[in-house]
């Protein structure tokens, strides 16, 4: 068995009374999608946030590529490679969507501290940022202010600059919201291949896309983690069915 | 050339234009006047970086007007009298060279605002304007109880500091000093906006999540350009105070910080020429307005709460429509 990138171990949060986060332990080894679900409210988008940074947790540790790095701040994680998109895009709307991929490019380069020259003239940030956007299929709305795109294309624009991070792991806060039918699809087919680069915590509604994708789907129930598994195990675990996938029988 | 650019060359003509017109018309007192918008505009686009660019409503920006307005002050009055600045541990002369003076005014308005921005940026919104308004207050206080200087007086320095070659006594002259100063500046602000560190800035005001989570620090890039604008401002400061001969504490007041930000409001927040815009605007209507009527600041406060109401971008927004991309 091959060592985990990204091992989650024992992570808690607690706002006053409620327990958004109980004892959370997962892994993500390389190559797979392990995909995080749960019904709403569940703790997800909080458990995303205690490993990506921003939030620090009551108790329990992240260990990401060996090292600990619950201490961390957002900025040094992302720096150690962990590539997050968000449930609710979170872009520079004044931007281009150009602008938006060569500020990823930028981040990860760290060529921050350049004054005089033109950005958007460097030929190897433009590249690196046109290259993310054409595996998404944005390419050629480059040219278009963020602002100006619909939900769907945000959501794809977050996939590209997380790719422009080259990151190690993808932490990707349900992707597929909002796309519609037809992008599902083809987000699906995308992250598919896109877990040879590096593998994906994937929170996410649409079951469909998680059955398709998921190597491993772990469940969370009122901040606990209630089982992990293979799809196959999770479809037949009792207290799933009753938690959680009861109330959607017709999937 | 966009729309905005023509705008911008207009506005960068207009300056020389009208002193050199007031030149041949013998008008030494408009001359005086185009200066003042120079050096004021050079102030404004000091505090653009932060506004503008970096989204910080800084509400202390006279903090730094002052600091380089007294550091041509204090090195002046020390020249004038023949005194010593500092005598232990080495000795320290004053001098009434221009650029030693403006060097100076440029690393003491730095210092300063990496000292002031380092607290301050740890705050945001309406705490970040508070905490900028009471550095700018606490340093008009200590101007005012500091004897030494003039006090509450100020100081008033009698000759013209100097620029080797040229004779700083003519208006055309020192108005050519702050034009140019102004000129390179814009420059290298526009430069700055369109770098990388401007670009991440300007994502940093839009959205700092974004910008943390492509692995830079909102906090840093924020200090930097706080830093590069206190500067900037500083250096406008120091020719302000040259302009008039005399320094004093109102250069602190925080009726100074306001105008600063009227400027850059007026002209158009964020615009390159805005505060050149603004600057102009604001001495045209002080002139006007001012020699009709004692109270031409309710005018000036009826044109501002209708840009701020009716035309967000300002002068240049309203005229050149929306910012276009970079791109």
């Amino acid at each position: 068995m091959t060592e985990p990138l990204l091992d989650i171990r024992g992570l808690t949060k607690s706002f006053g009374a409620l327990v958004a986060t109980d004892d959370v332990s997962l892994t993500l080894r390389p190559g797979e999608i392990h995909a995080l679900i749960g019904p709403n409210g569940a703790g997800k988008s909080t458990l995303i946030k205690q490993i990506a940074g921003g939030l620090p947790s009551d108790a329990g540790e992240v260990w990401f590529a060996g090292q600990n790095v619950t201490k961390l701040t957002t900025v040094a994680r992302s720096r150690a490679g962990l590539g997050r998109t968000f449930q609710i895009s979170s872009l520079a709307m004044e931007f281009t969507v150009l602008q938006n991929a060569v500020l990823g490019a930028l981040g990860q380069r760290g060529t921050i501290w350049r004054f005089f020259s033109p950005v958007m003239k460097n030929p190897e940030l433009r590249a690196a940022a046109m290259a993310a956007l054409e595996r998404v299929g944005l390419a050629d709305h480059a040219g278009t202010r963020t602002a100006e795109l619909s939900h769907g294309q945000r959501r794809l624009l977050e996939v590209a600059v997380a790719l422009t991070l080259k990151p190690r792991v993808f932490l990707m806060d349900e992707p597929m919201a909002g796309l519609g039918a037809e992008g599902s699809k083809g987000l699906t087919t995308f992250l598919d291949d896109l877990r040879r680069e590096a593998p994906i915590l994937l929170v996410e509604h649409d079951m469909d896309a998680v059955f398709a994708l998921a190597d491993r789907i772990s469940v969370l129930v009122y901040g606990k983690v209630i089982a992990t598994g293979t799809a196959e195990q999770i479809k037949s675990n009792r207290d799933v069915r009753e938690a959680y996938l009861g109330e959607e029988e017709a999937l | 050339m966009t729309r905005e650019s023509l705008i911008n060359t207009a506005l960068f003509l207009m300056l020389p234009l009208t002193a050199g017109a007031a030149w041949m018309l013998d008008e030494p007192f408009i001359i005086t006047l185009a200066t003042k918008v120079a050096i004021l505009a050079l102030a404004g686009v000091g505090l653009n970086i932060a506004l503008g660019l970096g989204g910080l409503v800084s509400l202390g920006h006279a903090a730094f007007f002052g600091i380089g307005g007294y550091a041509m002050g204090i090195l002046a009055h020390h020249a004038q009298n023949y005194t010593p600045l500092m005598e232990a541990p080495f000795l320290i002369e004053g001098t009434n060279a221009m650029p030693i003076i403006w060097l100076v005014a440029v690393i003491a308005g730095a210092l300063a605002a990496l000292a002031i921005g380092a607290l301050s940026l740890r705050t945001s919104g309406v705490y970040f304007i508070m905490i900028t308004l009471a550095f700018g207050q606490m340093l008009y206080y200590f101007a005012i109880s500091w004897p030494a200087y003039g006090g509450e007086d100020g100081l008033s320095i009698y000759v013209r500091n100097g620029f080797p070659g040229l004779n700083t006594l003519d208006p055309v002259q020192f108005f050519a000093i702050a034009f140019v100063i102004l000129a390179v500046t814009l420059f290298a602000a526009g430069r700055l906006a369109a770098s990388a560190f401007g670009l991440a800035l300007s994502a940093a005001r839009q959205n700092a999540v974004r910008v943390e989570t492509v692995g830079l620090s909102p906090y840093r890039l924020r200090l930097l350009a706080f830093v590069i604008s206190g500067a900037i401002t500083a250096l406008a400061g120091a020719l302000f105070a040259d302009l008039n001969r005399f320094v004093s504490p109102t250069m602190f007041s925080w009726q100074m910080s306001g105008e600063i930000m009227i400027f850059v409001i007026l002209g158009g927040v964020g615009r390159l020429y805005g505060p050149v815009a603004g600057a102009a605007l604001f001495i045209l209507l002080e002139h006007v307005l001012g020699g009709l009527s004692d109270f031409w600041h309710v005018y000036l406060g009826i044109l501002l709460l209708l840009v701020v109401l009716f035309a967000r971008g300002g002068m240049i927004g309203s005229l050149a429509g929306r910012e276009v991309a970079h791109d």
